[in-house]
């Protein structure tokens, strides 16, 4: 868990439901599944979907809620990339790393990205604004280089645009 | 539904046609830059105008020329617009009763659009991929009532067979012996998956079918269940493409209301149910085996093979897995005859290739090219050649398992046999041009930082050997390196390759072995002379004590 998480730990009512409605959501989705332990990746994905991220209290719902051992569920959640183990920045910038974006220029978008937010790439800024992750590729080749501002494709970056864009977010002094 | 059924569709659809058709382009490069806006703003300026007895407009797939996007093409007279803003729209609108607008036009008779061989892309730009009967009114489904009705499983799989079709995800491994073995086998449950995880970094070809012609792909598989006899599919997307998942979901959605997905299809025996499967962003899931064990809920990591997954593969069932490229060739396969496909392309590359050019290119976007065409005419006529003056140095295909071919070799067709005796690969389809102002060196180092990153973990020359060779080409790139550390690498590279478990890490030497062959000079300039010296011949007499 990061200690600096804002919201408290979203699994804690594991077992014995907090009035949180998102585990019933989540529960119903489990029933819907047939209980079937090859459902785990969906599960995982509405549970992300509901929570924003996943802490170990969810992984164990949703490993009793399947009947799977922790260890299956926690194996799987950290061996694929889209999973996120920690609470996410209010806000999300992905900055495509793939072939054509990366020879036109995504490396020195990150750079400047960093410098600015003071965080590395794939880390939440210290007051949970901004998110700095980069992506594989978003298959947007033909736009390249990209950046994926809170889920909204932008085109043709520079850092200089990056920064402008990111700049509303980071209006507290982050970085 | 009955054949009558389709056919009424059909004729409904072209009944309905108005005279002047608007095209917007709904694919995901458009979109992000506000295509939909743009749509919205052609629907209410035609509304104004008091045409929509005339004009329709329509939200369509892909039109090709993703850097100049939102593209929208009006027709008649047949002209496509280029980076259309929604304010555009009355303009545009207003050029149908004879007014003019500012608008830039893409020249359509440029050899990017005119060298283009629609096969698998025919329907792109012209169907609305929302809407199943758009695509039954551009002959959809009538492929698969062919097959039913007047084919059996056997005639079927000659035909793919004839056809000379070959796996597009990368292989290119026959696709009517896969059919053929998977068939053979007597399980009582048979699989058909559809591989849509294009992690290549670079390549977008998948994506943009799935996102402008999504039933293509479900009849391709409906076809392939009926030849194997399998009953149920899954279409395992990677989650980076939400718009395609979502498309998917409709057509799923759409073809199980018309009868054309599940019990009794087109009143036959055969059953077909189709289940998306998303994935979690992981390359290595690109592999067949690793594929399965994701769709079993598991860590996507690869096994052994043989048992291949035609004998043993999802829930240990006999299993077909072909890439979105392959099943949306089959269609037209069926419906044009095997003949027709085999007389395009080269004698053991058949059929077209769908290809995603980008880089240092003037037009970059979407091309289906015949198989054979050189890679100069790619690049070169279609792709406008390098921008601002630079020339090409290299064109990388296959993505992180393939490797760079050099400019002197762009006469080389685009085939299986001729790229692989390059080096690299045919990949899925990704081509990425590079300009002299790229250091080959760093773009062998950012293949190996991938497959270093995506490695699964399982087997130890893939775990441990690419971070070896990805600490030795940082090495190198800081001029810190010697000619023994390249002695290391090439070894390394050779190792590798051969005692890997799967794909992925036989193939992550390729961007080295490649660069290396043709681009050693520029590993040569950075390395060091030898920090130590050896030591002094033995004449050399020893000082007195």
């Amino acid at each position: 868990m990061n200690a600096t998480a804002p919201a408290k730990p979203v699994g804690s009512a594991a077992g014995h439901p907090s009035g949180d409605k998102r585990f019933k959501i989540l529960e119903v989705f489990i029933k819907r599944q047939q209980q079937r332990q090859d459902a785990l990746i969906e599960v995982l994905h509405k549970a992300q979907e509901l929570f924003g991220y996943l802490d170990d209290g969810l992984l164990w719902f949703i490993a009793h809620g399947l009947r799977l051992p922790p260890s299956r569920v926690y194996g799987v959640a950290t061996f694929y990339h889209f999973f996120k183990l920690k609470p996410q920045g209010a806000h999300t910038c992905v900055v495509c790393m793939g072939t054509a974006c990366y020879v036109k220029g995504a490396r020195q978008i990150v750079a400047a990205l960093e410098q600015a937010t003071g965080v590395r790439s794939g880390e939440t800024t210290p007051d949970g604004r901004v998110s700095l992750l980069t992506s594989r590729c978003i298959g947007a080749c033909g736009l390249a280089p990209a950046v994926v501002y809170d889920e909204a494709v932008a085109a043709h970056q520079t850092p200089e645009s990056a920064l402008a864009r990111m700049k509303g977010w980071l209006t507290n002094g982050a970085g | 539904m009955v054949l009558a059924e389709l056919l009424e569709i059909q004729e409904r659809e072209r009944a309905a046609r108005k005279p002047v058709l608007i095209t917007c382009c709904l694919a995901a490069g458009c979109m992000s830059s506000e295509g939909r806006q743009v749509k919205e703003a052609l629907d209410r300026a035609v509304q104004a105008a008091g045409l929509q007895d005339r004009v329709e407009v329509r939200g369509v797939g892909c039109l090709l020329l993703c850097c100049e996007g939102p593209l929208v093409r009006v027709d008649p007279p047949g002209v496509l617009y280029q980076k259309v803003r929604p304010a555009d729209a009355a303009s545009l609108v207003d050029t149908l009763q004879g007014g003019t607008t500012s608008v830039a036009r893409a020249d359509l008779n440029h050899p990017f659009f005119t060298r283009q061989m629609p096969v698998v892309l025919e329907n792109s730009g012209r169907v609305d991929p929302e809407r199943i009967e758009s695509y039954i009114a551009h002959d959809g489904y009538l492929a698969l009532r062919h097959a039913l009705r007047e084919l059996s499983p056997a005639e079927v799989i000659t035909e793919i067979t004839k056809s000379g079709l070959r796996g597009r995800g990368g292989a290119g491994y026959p696709t009517g012996l896969k059919w053929a073995t998977v068939a053979k086998t007597t399980s009582a449950r048979k699989y058909v998956i559809c591989n849509a995880d294009e992690g290549d970094p670079g390549a977008f070809m998948d994506r943009s079918v799935l996102e402008s012609d999504p039933h293509r792909v479900l009849e391709g598989m409906s076809i392939a269940a009926y030849a194997v006899g399998a009953d149920q599919g899954y279409i395992y997307v990677r989650a980076e493409y939400p718009l395609a998942i979502a498309r998917l979901q409709v057509a799923i959605r759409q073809a199980r209301q018309s009868g054309l997905l599940g019990p009794n299809i087109l009143e036959s025996p055969f059953h077909f149910h189709v289940d998306i499967r998303i994935g979690a962003g992981a390359f290595v899931c690109g592999e067949e085996t690793a594929l399965m064990a994701s769709i079993e809920g598991r860590r996507g990591q690869p096994r052994p093979r043989p048992p291949y997954p035609a004998e043993s593969g999802l829930f240990g069932q006999p299993t077909l897995i072909n890439n979105v490229e392959t099943f949306a060739n089959v269609p037209p396969i069926l419906r044009r005859g095997a003949e027709w496909f085999a007389g395009i392309g080269t004698e053991r590359s058949r059929g077209t290739k769908v290809f995603a050019l980008a880089g240092k290119v003037r037009h970059t976007g979407l091309i289906e090219v015949p198989m054979g065409i050189p890679l100069r005419t790619i690049v070169e006529d279609m792709g406008g050649g390098a921008p601002d003056g630079s020339r090409i140095k290299a064109v990388q295909t296959g993505g992180p398992s393939g490797g760079c071919i050099p400019a002197e070799h762009l006469d080389t067709p685009v085939d299986y046999e001729s790229l692989t005796r390059l080096g690299s690969i045919m990949g899925s389809g990704g081509m990425i041009v590079m300009d002299e102002r790229d250091n080959m060196v760093d773009v062998a180092r950012f293949f190996m930082e991938f497959c270093m990153d995506e490695s699964c973990g399982k087997c130890i020359p893939c775990r441990a050997g690419t971070v070896q060779m990805h600490e030795l080409l940082k090495k190198i790139l800081a001029r810190r390196a010697t000619a023994r550390d390249l002695t290391t690498l090439e070894q390394l590279c050779d190792l590798v390759k051969n005692t890997s478990l799967c794909g992925l890490g036989q193939t992550a030497p390729n961007p080295v072995l490649s660069t290396l062959r043709f681009f050693r000079h520029e590993y040569q300039t950075l390395l060091q002379p030898e920090p130590w010296k050896p030591p002094a011949p033995a004449a050399a007499p020893a000082p007195p004590a």
